[in-house]
């Protein structure tokens, strides 16, 4: 009994101990100048090797604090927002209205006055449309005062990217990806022959099947009318919505989709892929560097969703891949923006995109890129993205759209069916804001 | 009559039914741990093309990169700091709390414990915004104390459960007669109440220290400052938003398994001798 | 004489219901707030809307899907995971060879990562090049094959026993903690008694475990209705909506839609169906044992 006593108080003794020394450990004032927030992983080392040039250079010291997972680290500046405990520099994930709602609180410093300088200089170094993610114009629909809020650091673009050697196995041309939505059928039915797997993505994360979803409709009914949708003027059961979901069905139904796509995550895909184990990858500019580690010998190239009608561009999304923003209630604005601007100066750029393999935002630093991720580039021009549409889509709306893609996939449900439900939702929202 | 012969082979066969089972359920749950053992020896291009259990090629430089690029030193200390203080605090404050609920008698008695049930039941997700800004404003956000009171919080409920059901259980006779012997209240919960309930304390431990240990939503929320963050942390740097580098990712949460398998089999040992002891005595 | 009593017995609740009332009832508080709340979890104005959020979630057809399909799955862990676990902690509680062996093997699924669970069934489960599909049509059973995790037939099913598999461990170990209380002498007596294995079990073993059942049952009730790590490592909710749970769709809420109040009246919604159920359960086990 004795032994046990002893023990139990040492317990106890180590229980306070902890706590008092809890007290003691709260004193953690860091001397940095600027602290900056991210989720970006795969940039960390690259981050810290820059900061460190920056304060020798400028002797400010930057320190990068890095969260993940992303959903946390998502929650974590929410959190801290209430909190009123904001770094100088931080990133926001999500759409375009969370954004918004980051600014109208007082959040979020704005940039134009400081991209305006000099004849526009900082401004210039980037591509517009990497900016205009970032950027409210006149007349947008969140009230926001027309302006650019945050900085890009680099930028990203959505493609099909197909596997050369497995094309070669299908009797196909290596060096000509399919040219329009029928030639892709064709080889849907090619795959299935030779029992293959297809295209493989992330469509279990709905966000990606919403991408290609999106993609189609620019090309089947033009960027008015998905705006027009998206406003409320245009139904979901439109016949050219119908038409967009029905694509679905025939890619399916070809034998073009991979098996289990529905409930694949985007690294489950990324796998599949690099290990030769699919034709087709709907996917980021970010694979690239995914293919390179796991695969270096993988031959393959990125080409554009084919289009279904010539009626409108094909448009893919892209834009900036992430962004920085300056707090607004930071004490240290000004340094903070200065060493955004830094960061964005073509050798800083290159440096980024050189270690992390991922497109530069700075117009002049895009020349030294590999030619597949040249290829992601190039695809700039057909770019647009959610986050410059001026309107955004409901949340619950975009989430019924995917998940009924989802369930045509499986044969679930008709494309009008689905229509069907997204209107419902997309009315019972409408209602809700009025 | 049926003969000794017939209730032989009827004891053989049934042991070797059970031997099968079993075996079969053994060797689903050691598969994916060999598996994870074998990724982490393998490299990022070979870990899903060679999908071999022993690799061709043992990579254990893996396990010491992960070690020194996660910068494991550090976060394995804290977690063992976070998961001792959480785990002894929450052995201590359950356990005096299960036995109230228990044994004493009070007025609100049982409508507290309808409240410590009901607070098992409602999911915490929602309330993380509102403990930030709490936690803020009692000065106890980026503190490793106020990241331990809520862990406590967290495993109360179940623990104060497990341990009242058990003490339920218990023979009232030896705390009878430390009563008479003249024992207070606090004596018999600490010198006979507990050593008692080692089994189920043992328990607690267990499942205390798995949640502790593998938390890392609420520290990433409530830590600003690296230095004070936890293993799972660390972790979680080695799957990025685009690239996971499996290889590590396994050999990391291969290290950080280890100290629960350990304290799994030190205390294991108490669930079955304790218990025996424990049904001696009663 | 008494109040003194009743004070002093109070400090053993004292520091459990401090520590419990800062930190879970001021945030429960503000919960149940934003419950009444339109506020997307960012902005400093939050809109009150009444009842609106409580009444949406009446007439949200997913929710109540998603409540259901978690139902599905505890009803799978209540018989089927806990009957393993019974099994196997019964098996090992007689004297047999490697019992410690498999004491030990039993809790590795617990101990193990979601992620390294997650990526392993699904392994198995491939429809492609999965271990499951290989053996089955090696078995001649080809016509079964199927991808197991993306058919809406058989995808909240996987789940669920994926969820078993890594859950069975602590049903195990409580199991075999109630199971070594009960004296050998029990045992002996219904022997020489002439009771055969069975008999046994039922006039000795059961009455002995009933109040571990029930504790184990309602952990498992409690544990498996707030399931949803390994359900978004492995199917994100899909296909469709056949693997959604109450916690991913007050997750979806809170992050994908930013509809932080109506997050909040989920979870107070959830909440109070679990303490419904719990109750009834309570109830039933009270009679049960009379």
């Amino acid at each position: 009994m004795l032994k046990f006593k002893s023990f139990y108080s040492a317990l106890l003794f180590v229980f306070i101990l902890i706590i008092f020394s809890g007290c003691v450990s709260r004193q953690e004032s860091g001397k940095s100048v600027i602290t900056v927030w991210h989720w970006m992983t795969d940039r960390e080392p690259a981050f810290k090797e820059l900061s460190k040039r920056y304060e020798a250079k400028t002797g400010v010291k930057v320190s990068f604090e890095l969260y993940v997972p992303s959903d946390a680290y998502s929650q974590k500046v929410r959190a801290a927002a209430q909190g009123a405990n904001l770094p100088d520099i931080f990133g926001i994930l999500g759409e375009k209205r969370d954004f918004s709602s980051f600014i109208k609180a007082g959040f979020i410093l704005e940039l134009t006055p400081y991209m305006d300088e000099d004849n526009a200089k900082w401004k210039n170094y980037f591509f517009a449309k990497a900016l205009a993610v970032n950027e409210f114009n006149e007349g947008n629909s969140y009230d926001i005062k027309p302006g650019i809020y945050g900085v890009p650091i680099d930028i990203m673009t959505i493609q099909m990217v197909y596997n050369k050697a497995l094309f070669k196995q299908l009797g196909l041309n290596p060096n000509r990806p399919p040219q329009t939505f029928a030639e892709l059928l064709d080889i849907g039915k090619k795959i299935k022959a030779a029992n293959l797997q297809g295209l493989v993505s992330g469509w279990g994360e709905i966000w990606m099947i919403d991408c290609l979803a999106n993609n189609y409709a620019f090309n089947i009914m033009g960027k008015d009318k998905v705006i027009a949708t998206i406003k409320g003027e245009v139904p979901y059961t439109d016949p050219d919505w119908i038409k967009v979901l029905s694509l679905f069905k025939d890619m399916q139904e070809s034998g073009l989709l991979a098996s289990g796509l529905v409930t694949m995550v985007n690294k489950t895909a990324e796998q599949l892929f690099a290990n030769e184990r699919a034709v087709f990858a709907f996917n980021g500019s970010w694979c690239v560097n995914v293919y390179k580690e796991m695969n270096p010998k993988l031959e393959y190239d990125a080409f554009l969703p084919p289009k279904v009608t010539d009626k409108y561009p094909m448009a893919i999304w892209g834009g900036a891949g992430s962004s920085f923003m300056v707090s607004g209630r930071s004490k240290n604005k000004e340094e903070a923006v200065k060493f955004l601007r830094w960061l964005t100066e073509a050798p800083q750029q290159a440096y980024l995109a050189e270690a992390t393999n991922n497109l530069p935002a700075n117009k002049e630093s895009i020349n030294k890129i590999p030619q597949v991720l040249a290829n992601f580039a190039r695809a700039m021009d057909s770019a647009t993205h959610p986050r410059v549409w001026g309107v955004s889509e409901f949340s619950p709306v975009i989430e019924a759209l995917d998940k009924g893609i989802q369930s045509i996939i499986i044969g679930e449900k008709t494309p009008e069916e689905v229509a069907g439900e997204v209107q419902r939702i997309k009315e019972r929202e409408l209602k809700k804001r009025r | 009559m049926k003969s000794g012969l017939y209730y032989k082979t009827k004891k053989v066969t049934l042991n070797l039914i059970i031997h099968l089972l079993l075996l079969t359920v053994a060797t689903t749950c050691i598969l994916p741990l060999l598996w994870m053992i074998s990724s982490s020896l393998k490299t990022q291009e070979t870990i899903f093309k060679d999908m071999s259990i022993i690799p061709r090629v043992f990579h254990f430089e893996n396990y010491y990169q992960a070690w020194i690029e996660g910068g494991f030193g550090r976060y394995f200390l804290n977690s063992i700091f976070y998961t001792v203080a959480v785990v002894i605090g929450i052995v201590f404050i359950s356990s005096m709390a299960a036995y109230a609920f228990s044994r004493l008698r009070f007025p609100g008695r049982n409508v507290l414990f309808f409240i410590f049930m009901a607070a098992m039941m409602i999911p915490l997700q929602g309330s993380f915004v509102a403990l930030y800004v709490l936690l803020n404003k009692l000065h106890l956000r980026n503190t490793a104390l106020g990241y331990i009171l809520c862990m406590i919080n967290v495993g109360l409920s179940t623990s104060i459960f497990l341990l009242k059901t058990f003490f339920d259980k218990m023979p009232k006779e030896l705390e009878d007669a430390a009563r008479i012997d003249g024992c207070s209240k606090i004596g018999i919960w600490w010198h006979v109440a507990l050593p008692l309930a080692k089994p189920v304390l043992a328990v607690v431990v267990i499942l205390n220290a798995l949640n502790v240990w593998n938390e890392f939503i609420l520290a990433l929320l409530i830590f600003d400052s690296r230095p004070l963050m936890p293993l799972q942390v660390a972790l979680m740097t080695f799957q990025g938003e685009f690239v996971t580098r499996y290889p590590l990712l396994m050999a990391g949460l291969t290290i950080a398994a280890l100290p629960i398998i350990i304290l799994y089999l030190l205390m294991q040992k108490y669930i079955i001798k304790g218990v025996t002891q424990g049904a001696v005595v009663g | 004489m008494k109040i003194k009593s009743a004070l002093e017995n109070y400090i053993f609740v004292l520091p459990a219901v401090l520590i419990f009332s800062i930190f879970y009832i001021i945030p429960f508080f503000s919960v149940l707030q934003l419950g009444f709340y339109d506020w997307d979890g960012i902005l400093p104005t939050k809109i009150f809307i009444g009842l609106s959020n409580f009444k949406e979630i009446f007439s949200d057809r997913i929710w109540w899907q998603s409540l259901w399909q978690s139902g599905y799955i505890t009803l799978i862990a209540l018989t089927f995971q806990n009957a393993l676990a019974f099994l196997l902690a019964w098996a090992c509680d007689r004297e047999i060879r490697m019992k410690n062996f498999y004491r030990v093997i039993f809790f590795i699924p617990p101990v193990l990562s979601e992620v390294v669970v997650g990526l392993v069934w699904q392994w198995i489960l491939n429809g492609n090049y999965g271990i499951l599909n290989h053996w089955l049509t090696h078995f001649g059973f080809a016509n079964l094959t199927r991808n197991w995790l993306s058919d809406p037939n058989t995808a909240l099913t996987m789940v669920a026993i994926v969820h078993c598999w890594k859950g069975f461990g602590w049903g195990f170990l409580l199991f075999l903690a109630g199971l070594q209380t009960i004296p050998r002498e029990l045992y002996e007596a219904a022997h020489v008694d002439g009771a055969n294995a069975w008999q046994s079990f039922k006039s000795v073993t059961i009455p002995m475990m009933i109040s571990v059942v029930v504790l184990v049952a309602i952990l498992t009730i409690l544990g498996t209705m707030q399931v949803f790590v390994l359900i978004y490592t492995m199917t994100g909710g899909g296909p469709g909506y056949h693997t959604e749970v109450p916690v991913l769709r007050i997750l979806a809420s809170m992050r994908g839609s930013s509809r932080f109040g109506y997050a909040c009246a989920q979870g107070i919604t959830f909440g109070v169906i679990l303490c419904m159920i719990s109750f009834v359960q309570l109830i039933v086990s009270r009679k049960a044992k009379n």
